[in-house]
């Protein structure tokens, strides 16, 4: 069994690690929800699947019984990442609203002016790399934007 | 007071300040006043937490009866009380600015009072704890309150760095997260305390430095540590000055804090491996850092890099990991919050009263306002190592440190680091105070003062007299302040008074 999780969590890992390297935002986000359940599964195995039986006091011996720590610690997991997961979705809502991309390369106002993108013309989206962004448009930058 | 309350309080002043703010959610000025007593009441807390420590020795309290290491105990030693002090100084001054930089209330009515104390609830629960789940639920809070404050107005170059913020900082817990499930997988525990013991008992080895490694990757990142520092220049910036202040005053040392932490008191099995792997990480990190800052030109980018290279000199004590090289490192921290906070602070006044953050623009600062000058240049040749300030102390600590301990090499990397962050600061100075107002109509003309009427400017000016006085006082009386970093780094060393204190009959 332990062996099991084991090789979930090594392809849910590199699943999420794919999906973290993609320009795209969306996948992105996929990739941070992956990579938590990967931790989770961590620490549900780190707490050794020894039986399912409920810890409760009076009940059967203790070699069979589950752990209830990890249990929590996963529950604990879960819900933050839930809340963080559902901001970063907020976020890259209103990233696609105000900066028109959800191409990573394409957003660039936070980087110097007159600075080149780190790939030349990737400014605009390749659709094959990142099918659900549109084009991203230049960055305008006039002289009180660059001020700023 | 019981110890369980000198240790909840300086974590449950600023939770209630949060709640209290929420709840007067349509009117400002309560949240402010809210705000503002509530950093009052945290650094009379604070002060009481540091008095009880130094006087009583490390203080620890099991919250909810739970024995440890069973519950979750929160420990107050040394270094933690200085920390908690240090935050409690670095709320209030941020909370007074902030009154006074432009749009106050645009991020009020956005959320700006709840989501700061929520962030100082997070980082003073993250110094005191003593579990590491809990150190992790710590770091959450003080994430998604980051996140929020980081996009508050939701400008348009705010979002774009809050997303590569956000996204970097989330990769770094999970891998945090999973550190601890493989950690509680090999030593069954996660009371800090208890692993230092049980962690020696562990029979591969091995697996302990592989997850000691992870531990450190997750603390380096938010550490911002080379090579692992990319969001930090990317979104700092982008936020509104108090906000950057604060960030850059306490964020990246809570990293910096579980670091030493962890690499005092849990991972002690392999100290040469993680001192060399440490001093390495240190010394690209000054060195990274500190290049980068001369590339820039503008100020906020300067200052957001040598947030990245003084982290190398705090990891450079613990690298070191002598009893003077750690002390260095502490009271490189204490130095480093205060001088770096007041620089982003003075880096607004400078927005205000320029015009611009950037330093082709700006120009003749000197001549408009003298004031600010002198009040730059107490934290810049600080931040460089010059005498009297603090920033010489800390640094002749630690280079002094590293001399004795034969590290030579470590010891040249940090004096020539110096040597360019006064290259940079005196950039700043120049572009920014000594050079003529470019003309109008030139490339880098036009730049437009913002008019603050004399009562804001002076608010603004309040924190940032506060901040250079405490540089100086750190500068000129450093004795009880050295003192006091020996003291915590001769707990951190020599970590059996603080197992004592948890493991051993709490009271």
């Amino acid at each position: 069994m332990e062996a099991l999780i084991a090789i979930a969590v090594g392809v849910l890992l590199a699943s999420a690690t794919y999906l973290l390297l993609s320009r795209n935002l969306l996948r992105l986000i996929l990739g941070l929800v992956l990579i938590g359940n990967a931790a989770n599964l961590t620490i549900f195995a780190g707490g050794r699947l020894v039986g399912s039986t409920p810890p409760l006091l009076g009940g059967s011996d203790a070699g069979v019984m589950a752990n209830a720590l990890p249990q929590a610690l996963i529950l604990t997991a879960i819900v933050i990442s839930f809340a963080l997961i559902a901001f970063t979705m907020g976020l890259i809502y209103r990233a696609q609203a105000t900066l028109e991309t959800v191409d990573t390369d394409g957003m660039r106002l936070a980087e110097p002016p007159n600075e080149p993108p780190a790939v030349p013309g990737t400014e605009i989206a390749e659709p094959a790399a990142a099918p659900a962004s549109r084009p991203a448009p230049r960055p305008r930058r006039t002289a009180a934007g660059a001020a700023e | 007071m019981t110890d369980s309350m000198t240790i909840a309080a300086p974590i449950l002043i600023p939770l209630i300040a949060a709640a209290l703010c929420a709840v007067f959610w349509r009117s400002a000025s309560v949240q402010r006043a809210i705000s503002l007593a509530s950093s009052v009441l945290l650094l009379a807390a604070a002060v009481w937490l540091l008095r009880t420590v130094t006087t009583q020795g490390i203080i620890a309290s099991n919250m909810g009866g739970w024995q440890a290491p069973f519950g979750i105990t929160m420990v107050a030693d040394t270094f933690s009380a200085v920390m908690v002090v240090i935050t409690a100084v670095m709320g209030m001054a941020v909370a007074i600015y902030s009154v006074a930089y432009p749009d106050t209330a645009a991020r009020e009515a956005a959320g700006y009072h709840p989501l700061f104390q929520g962030m100082i609830f997070g980082v003073t629960g993250a110094f005191m704890t003593g579990d590491l789940f809990n150190l992790y639920v710590w770091f959450e809070v003080m994430l998604i309150t980051s996140f929020g404050l980081l996009v508050l107005g939701g400008r348009r170059d705010a979002i774009d760095g809050g997303v590569k913020y956000v996204a970097l900082n989330l990769v770094a817990t999970t891998v945090f997260l999973i550190a601890i499930g493989l950690l509680y997988g090999v030593a069954g525990t996660l009371n800090m305390a208890d692993l230092s013991g049980k962690l020696a008992l562990v029979e591969n080895q091995g697996l302990v430095t592989v997850i000691g490694l992870l531990f450190l990757l997750a603390f380096g990142m938010k550490g911002a540590v080379f090579p692992l520092f990319f969001w930090l220049p990317a979104s700092y910036h982008t936020a509104p000055m108090p906000i950057a202040a604060i960030f850059a005053a306490l964020l990246t040392k809570v990293g910096v804090y579980a670091i030493i932490r962890a690499f005092t008191l849990i991972f002690t099995g392999d100290v040469g491996f993680f001192s060399n792997a440490i001093a390495l990480i240190a010394a690209a990190t000054m060195i990274t850092g500190v290049l980068g800052a001369a590339a820039h030109y503008d100020i906020r980018r300067i200052l957001s890099f040598h947030i990245i290279s003084q982290i190398g000199y705090m990891l450079m004590g613990l690298a070191i990991y002598t009893p003077l090289a750690v002390a260095g490192a502490i009271l490189y921290i204490v130095h480093h919050i205060v001088v770096k906070a007041n620089l982003f602070l003075i880096a607004g006044a400078i927005r205000q009263a320029g015009g611009s953050f950037q330093l082709k623009k700006l120009g003749g600062l000197y001549h408009t306002r003298p004031l600010l000058g002198v009040l730059f240049l107490i934290p810049a040749l600080s931040l460089a190592g010059i005498p009297p300030f603090s920033g010489f102390w800390g640094k002749l600590l630690v280079i002094d440190a590293s001399l004795q301990a034969e590290h030579y090499a470590l010891a040249g990397i940090a004096l020539a680091v110096g040597l360019l962050t006064l290259y940079s600061m005196i950039k700043i100075w120049l572009e920014a105070f000594w050079k003529p107002v470019p003309e109008e109509g030139s490339a880098y003309g036009g730049a437009v003062p913002v008019t603050l009427s004399r009562l804001r400017f002076a608010v603004m000016l309040t924190p940032i007299v506060g901040l250079a006085a405490m540089t100086m006082t750190i500068g000129i009386w450093t004795e009880p302040f050295v003192a006091l970093a020996g003291d915590a780094a001769a707990q951190l060393l020599d970590p059996r008074a603080y197992i004592a204190a948890v493991m051993g009959a709490p009271r």
